[in-house]
């Protein structure tokens, strides 16, 4: 077996980093909208190759909860974002925002006791009407998840290379030795020298970013569409977390695979995603493409994030958002940020808004004020403590 | 502020000087005897000093030791050689009662929130206790906590809660003032918030700078998030495997940093900027950190640098001074950033053509660090 027939993404013309041309993508282009088509460095050029037009992955309006004790915790509630060929779809929020269990759900790894209402197509066929077996099929096969931890995603007692070839033999009838023989390409593929030896070596035996190649290529094995890849690199070294983004990078487009990568890390994010979507309290709150969510955020929340980190030119003071958030079985009246929202008014506390267009079509933010935002120069401004209004 | 109890000569340069330090860790073997059949070396001849005031950020990848530095300083762990000075008086030498007294101007804040404050005890008692350890618990003790939690920004109220009503803000909030329930000089900040989320680690970031313009501390800042470290620091010390390879004020060591890892380390951290992220070029180190066990003979990055040379095996490069205090460790510093970045890409692209093929370098290389990471991490996770 050879690596999957792709089509190289230096084939499609246009000058776009979105993607080809407007007349032959037409949808794309309404969803998109003209970039300034910034010529771009090879290093990263790759990571924001064509994307294409049909959609693989549809989640329309996803709730999931949790029955406990002191009630039903809401972890996600209503989520929607549709996944085009070649995606790279950024999930950004701060722990507890929901972000993992929606991919949990997309995967159909919860637990039992979940309550999960909503739809979740994959190519048109809705995952949570499926029968066990169905999904069974498209797990692993279709749509692949890359775990956080890559100590812990592999099982200690079997060498790498019998994880792998499980990888494809439950999905495929093939002699062994064929699916041994597709784990060493897989691995080689990934970067790990010497595959045919590696393949006999047990997970401990390979360091943090030497695992994380192993589970790219257990995730890539089976030539998925969708890749979910839940805070690959949050375990990892700066140095080591570069070369896993730049090959997670290589693998999608050698596979022609769309991904959803699930972060906290909002610089991740800003190198790697085409479109970002920013949730809090299990809401998605921001929706469009990076360079606008980054540039002209028009959800208070993300300002926040971004006011949060020391960036390269600052000097003064970090603007932190206050308090914490909401609890997720008590959510408060309204929007669930408005208790430290700068930007709050009644009508905050009363009304909860829908995620809805703001200034661009694409552009989708859940917000009663985005106007506010949007005339403001700075929009991380609201944000500013009292210790550097003092100083 | 007294430093009445610290037996102090009366010179000395800096307020904290770290010199020539070094930590080793025995390995030892199976059987009855345990016997040592090697050692990590975690640092190895470091040197470096802190000023009143200052914050000193110490930068690095995960087992390059700067935790172990940290702990070696407070002598939590005895230093196996080299030489600890606070306020010009050897801590290394001190018996264990007098380095009491010595610790009321050193203190220092864990990395983990949820790990560092005893789950048993309230909040009054956990920042009490520094007070009655060292004598200092008076009639009006309570006041005192009080204030010290007003200061870091929570409600004397919260004093009789215990640490599990608190989330991972608060709680890294009681940890620092835990320690500056002694008024100390120095704190060392293990990596004091890397557990936290974004907006809440900015909230602590600006109590920290708070803190420092009030009660004028020395700040020990060890992180490995570059932009945390660029924000809150006066001069940075960037470690690799056990050795500190550049330090300087921190424009200098961020805008023109001389040393090939600094280089890397700073190309490699993302940015929260889409269009920078996307245009620039980025040096990709290939492989991981050599094994502490067995490091590399001359200069320890060598075996990842790409400019590395039959000199940097041979002969280790002393810390030379380029202007202002900035001191690079290296045969062939960098002189022009974006040219390194091509040649960078150059090696790396070799590296790659050949290694999945025939290399047995690259491969031992694998092995070593793997067992390097195996090895390192039951050190540096000691803390979390």
């Amino acid at each position: 077996m050879t690596v999957p027939p792709t089509t190289p993404p230096d084939d499609v013309p246009g000058g776009s980093i979105y993607g080809p041309a407007a007349e032959e993508a037409p949808e794309l282009f309404q969803v998109y909208g003209s970039s300034s088509g910034a010529e771009l460095a090879p290093a990263r050029a790759k990571s924001v190759s064509a994307v294409g037009t049909a959609e693989v992955l549809k989640v329309e309006d996803l709730t999931v909860g949790f029955p406990t004790e002191d009630g039903l915790v809401r972890a996600v509630r209503g989520v929607s974002y549709t996944l085009h060929e070649r995606e790279v779809l950024g999930i950004v929020g701060e722990s507890g925002s929901g972000k993992s269990v929606s991919s949990m759900a997309v995967m159909g790894l919860l637990p039992k006791g979940a309550r999960i209402t909503g739809n979740i197509s994959f190519r048109g066929r809705n995952i949570l009407s499926m029968s066990k077996q169905e999904q069974r099929s498209l797990r692993g096969r279709k749509i692949a998840m890359i775990f956080q931890d890559p100590m812990t995603a592999m099982n200690p007692v079997y060498t790498v290379g019998f994880q792998l070839a499980e990888a494809v033999l439950s999905h495929e009838v093939m002699p062994k030795k064929a699916a041994m023989a597709r784990a060493e390409e897989m691995l080689g593929l990934v970067g790990i020298p010497q595959p045919k030896e590696r393949l006999n070596s047990y997970p401990h035996e390979f360091s943090g970013g030497m695992r994380q190649r192993v589970m790219i290529a257990m995730a890539v094995i089976n030539n998925p569409d969708v890749i979910i890849a839940d805070e690959p690199t949050t375990a990892l070294d700066v140095t080591v977390q570069a070369q896993i983004l730049e090959k997670l990078i290589e693998v999608k487009d050698a596979f022609n695979a769309a991904i959803v990568l699930i972060t906290h890390d909002l610089g991740v994010v800003a190198g790697m995603a085409h479109r970002t979507l920013v949730m809090y309290a299990g809401r998605p709150v921001e929706l469009g493409n990076t360079e606008d969510v980054f540039y002209s955020p028009r959800m208070p929340y993300t300002a926040g994030l971004l006011g949060s980190i020391p960036s390269a030119g600052d000097t003064g003071r970090l603007r932190p958002i206050t308090g914490a958030p909401p609890s997720l079985i008590n959510l408060p009246d309204g929007c669930p940020f408005s208790p430290r929202c700068p930007l709050a008014t009644d009508v905050c506390r009363t009304v909860e808004p829908e995620l809805a267009p703001t200034d661009a079509p694409d552009h989708l933010g859940a917000c009663h004020h985005w106007d506010r935002l949007a005339a403001a120069p700075d929009p991380t401004a609201f944000f500013r403590t009292e210790s550097e209004a003092r100083r | 502020m007294s430093a009445s109890t610290v037996p102090s000569p009366a010179s000395y340069e800096h307020l904290l000087d770290v010199h020539d330090l070094v930590m080793e860790f025995p390995v030892k073997g199976g059987g009855i005897f345990r016997k040592v059949v090697g050692k990590v070396q975690a640092v190895s001849g470091v040197t470096m000093h802190l000023d009143a005031g200052e914050t000193l950020g110490v930068v690095g990848e995960s087992g390059c030791g700067k935790s172990t530095t940290g702990r070696a300083i407070l002598q939590l762990h005895k230093p196996t050689s080299g030489s600890v000075k606070l306020r010009g008086s050897e801590l290394t030498t001190m018996s264990n009662e007098d380095l009491r007294a010595v610790r009321r101007n050193l203190q220092i804040v864990f990395q983990d929130p949820y790990a560092s404050l005893n789950p048993k005890m309230p909040v009054n008692d956990i920042i009490g206790e520094a007070l009655k350890i060292h004598g200092m618990w008076k009639k009006d003790g309570l006041d005192r906590v009080g204030a010290l939690l007003k200061l870091v920004g929570l409600s004397p109220e919260h004093g009789n809660r215990y640490p599990h009503e608190f989330s991972g803000g608060q709680r890294q909030r009681i940890g620092i003032a835990r320690a500056l329930a002694l008024e100390p000089e120095v704190l060392i900040l293990d990596e004091p918030v890397s557990a936290l989320d974004v907006s809440v680690q900015a909230g602590v970031v600006n109590l920290l700078e708070d803190l420092q313009d009030t009660l004028g501390l020395a700040y020990f800042f060890i992180a490995h998030d570059l932009s945390v470290v660029r924000h809150i620091s006066d001069r940075i010390a960037v470690m690799y495997l056990g050795k500190v390879v550049e330090t300087g004020t921190r424009d200098a060591v961020y805008y023109e940093p001389k040393h090939p890892y600094t280089v890397a380390l700073l190309s490699a951290a993302p940015e929260a900027d889409p269009e920078s992220e996307r245009s620039r070029q980025r040096i990709m180190l290939t492989g991981d950190v050599p094994s502490p066990l067995n490091p590399p003979s001359g200069c320890r990055f060598r075996t990842r640098c790409w400019k590395a040379q039959d000199l940097c095996a041979a002969e280790e490069p002393p810390p030379i001074d380029h202007g202002a205090g900035h001191l690079v460790a290296c045969h062939f510093p960098v002189t022009d950033i974006s040219a390194e970045t091509a040649s960078a890409a150059i090696h790396a692209a070799k590296l790659g053509s050949s290694s999945p093929e025939s290399p047995a370098v690259a491969a031992s290389r694998e092995t070593a660090a793997a067992a390097g990471r195996d090895s390192g991490g039951g050190l540096s996770g000691g803390g979390r």
